[in-house]
């Protein structure tokens, strides 16, 4: 079972592909580049298309996603946590 | 697989251009006019009536883009024949005179100094001659070379980029060195994505064109807006389906040009291509205005990924919807064309998804009917500039 996926090696944020991810729930993630594993745990029930960290992320830092620049995260984000608009800013507009 | 003996069965009309459907569309110039126009398509059946809000005291590059639009939709080659409505009979003329181009028969009426009454009469018994000679015309077999196809994503949500997306960039790469002409558009949702589409760009010329239509947009926003954008663009339908930021939105999107395909050209709004390859349009990301742009500049089949569940048709164009998310597909099967949801699974790969679109599409060319038009779904949205007079 998928439980989330990730596009690129450099991503720092990959993308929960099941319904009724629950928090504390052991993940299992495809690395799509290279087609390798990720094993994480869940920080907080995630619904299903929505990011969570795969990398811990600081305040300010830059979030990758397809290996490219998707915008600022405005809180620290834990690897496993819930990553969307509470946390992640675009740098448009 | 398709190859360059994939053939399809089509319409081949009278300037050449193949569609895949065959219909008779009464298309009225104006907002009066949608009243006759729909008792036209009442009266004789077959015949498909195109209402829509706009058409009265327009002027300048609207008013132009407004004419390019009607001109462009009863000149597709998915259309027939045409009865063109109008309140006024020398802008009727000027529709009719636009479409005839094509050699395809078209005739014009305007209400003023008629009425409705005699309007719809005489209307209605043209459409029924028109309905009666296009039901004898024959599809033809015709090469992938024939076949225009656009694309447009709705609804995006994580799973777009992952899955839909790539699915349709996977079958332009292999549609475009069979000949086909293809396009993409959404100019403010590349917004983070400008870069690599600027790299895609076949020449220096196409690349500064490009360049010129993404800055420009990028003031329109500048200038109007009174926030982030954070309510339309990521929509709240795609903050809900997990996307957080435009740039997330664009570099999603931008899968659907697939990995190969070069950019060879920069489209107006329902502007016509010249030639064969990938063209961009510039356009709004708004699904219902961009597929009506496209089903007017001629395309003859849509892709459509969706995330969330978008339910989009158009009255001429018809739109092939897939989605990657497998709730989607599930709540939303009536709509949705092919589920590729075993891609985020690892149960099938690009290549086997691509390969089972350019099928459905196959499928779609040779008559069958999309969701969206069993649906009954005609969404035709003509894009406004700027305030009437």
């Amino acid at each position: 079972m998928i439980h989330f996926v990730v596009h690129d090696k450099k991503d720092t944020v990959g993308v929960i592909v099941i319904e009724g991810v629950k928090a504390g729930q052991e993940l299992t993630g495809w690395l799509m580049e290279d087609d390798s594993t990720i094993k994480l745990k869940a920080v907080n029930d995630i619904p299903i298309g929505h990011k969570l960290a795969t990398r811990p992320i600081r305040k300010g830092d830059t979030v990758i996603k397809y290996g490219f620049d998707i915008g600022r995260a405005v809180a620290d984000i834990k690897v496993g946590e819930h990553a969307h608009v509470h946390n992640l800013k675009t740098k448009r507009w | 697989m398709i190859s360059s003996k994939t053939t399809f069965q089509g319409y081949r009309r009278e300037n050449g251009r193949v569609g895949v459907r065959n219909h008779v569309i009464i298309l009225p110039v104006d907002d009066l006019s949608n009243a006759a126009a729909e008792a036209v398509a009442n009266n004789v059946k077959g015949a498909l009536a195109i209402p829509h809000p706009y058409g009265r005291l327009q002027f300048g590059a609207d008013l132009d883009l407004h004419f390019r639009t009607l001109i462009g939709a009863g000149s597709n080659p998915n259309v027939a024949a045409v009865v063109v409505i109008c309140i006024e009979e020398e802008w009727a003329k000027r529709v009719v005179d636009g479409i005839a181009k094509t050699g395809k028969p078209v005739t014009g009426f305007g209400i003023e100094l008629h009425g409705d009454h005699d309007t719809i009469m005489r209307a209605s018994r043209v459409a029924k001659e028109y309905v009666q000679w296009a039901s004898e015309l024959q599809r033809v077999e015709c090469p992938i070379r024939d076949l225009w196809v656009s694309c447009k994503c709705g609804e995006s949500d994580t799973t777009s980029g992952c899955g839909s997306n790539p699915t349709v960039g996977n079958a332009f790469d292999k549609l475009e060195p069979l000949g086909a002409t293809l396009c993409f558009g959404e100019t403010t949702e590349i917004t983070g994505g400008e870069n690599i589409v600027a790299d895609r760009c076949a020449t220096p010329q196409v690349r500064e064109k490009w360049m010129q239509v993404f800055n420009r947009y990028q003031e329109v926003i500048n200038r109007h807006k009174t926030s982030d954008l954070m309510d339309s663009q990521p929509t709240k339908g795609n903050i809900a389906g997990g996307l957080t930021t435009i740039e997330e939105k664009a570099l999603g999107n931008i899968q659907k040009i697939g990995r190969k395909c070069k950019v060879i050209g920069i489209l107006d709004k329902a502007e016509t291509p010249t030639g064969p390859g990938l063209w961009f349009m510039d356009s709004s990301s708004a699904a219902a205005e961009m597929v009506t742009l496209v089903a007017a500049a001629g395309y003859a089949v849509h892709f459509f990924p969706t995330g969330q569940g978008n339910v989009i048709g158009n009255p001429i164009l018809p739109v092939i919807k897939l989605t990657a998310n497998p709730r989607t597909a599930r709540t939303m099967s009536e709509h949705i064309d092919l589920d590729v949801s075993g891609l985020l699974q690892r149960q099938k790969n690009l290549d086997q998804c691509g390969d089972e679109l350019l099928e459905v599409m196959l499928h779609t060319c040779n008559g069958r009917l999309t969701c969206a038009e069993a649906l009954g779904h005609r969404e035709f949205v003509l894009t406004r500039l700027y305030e009437s007079a």
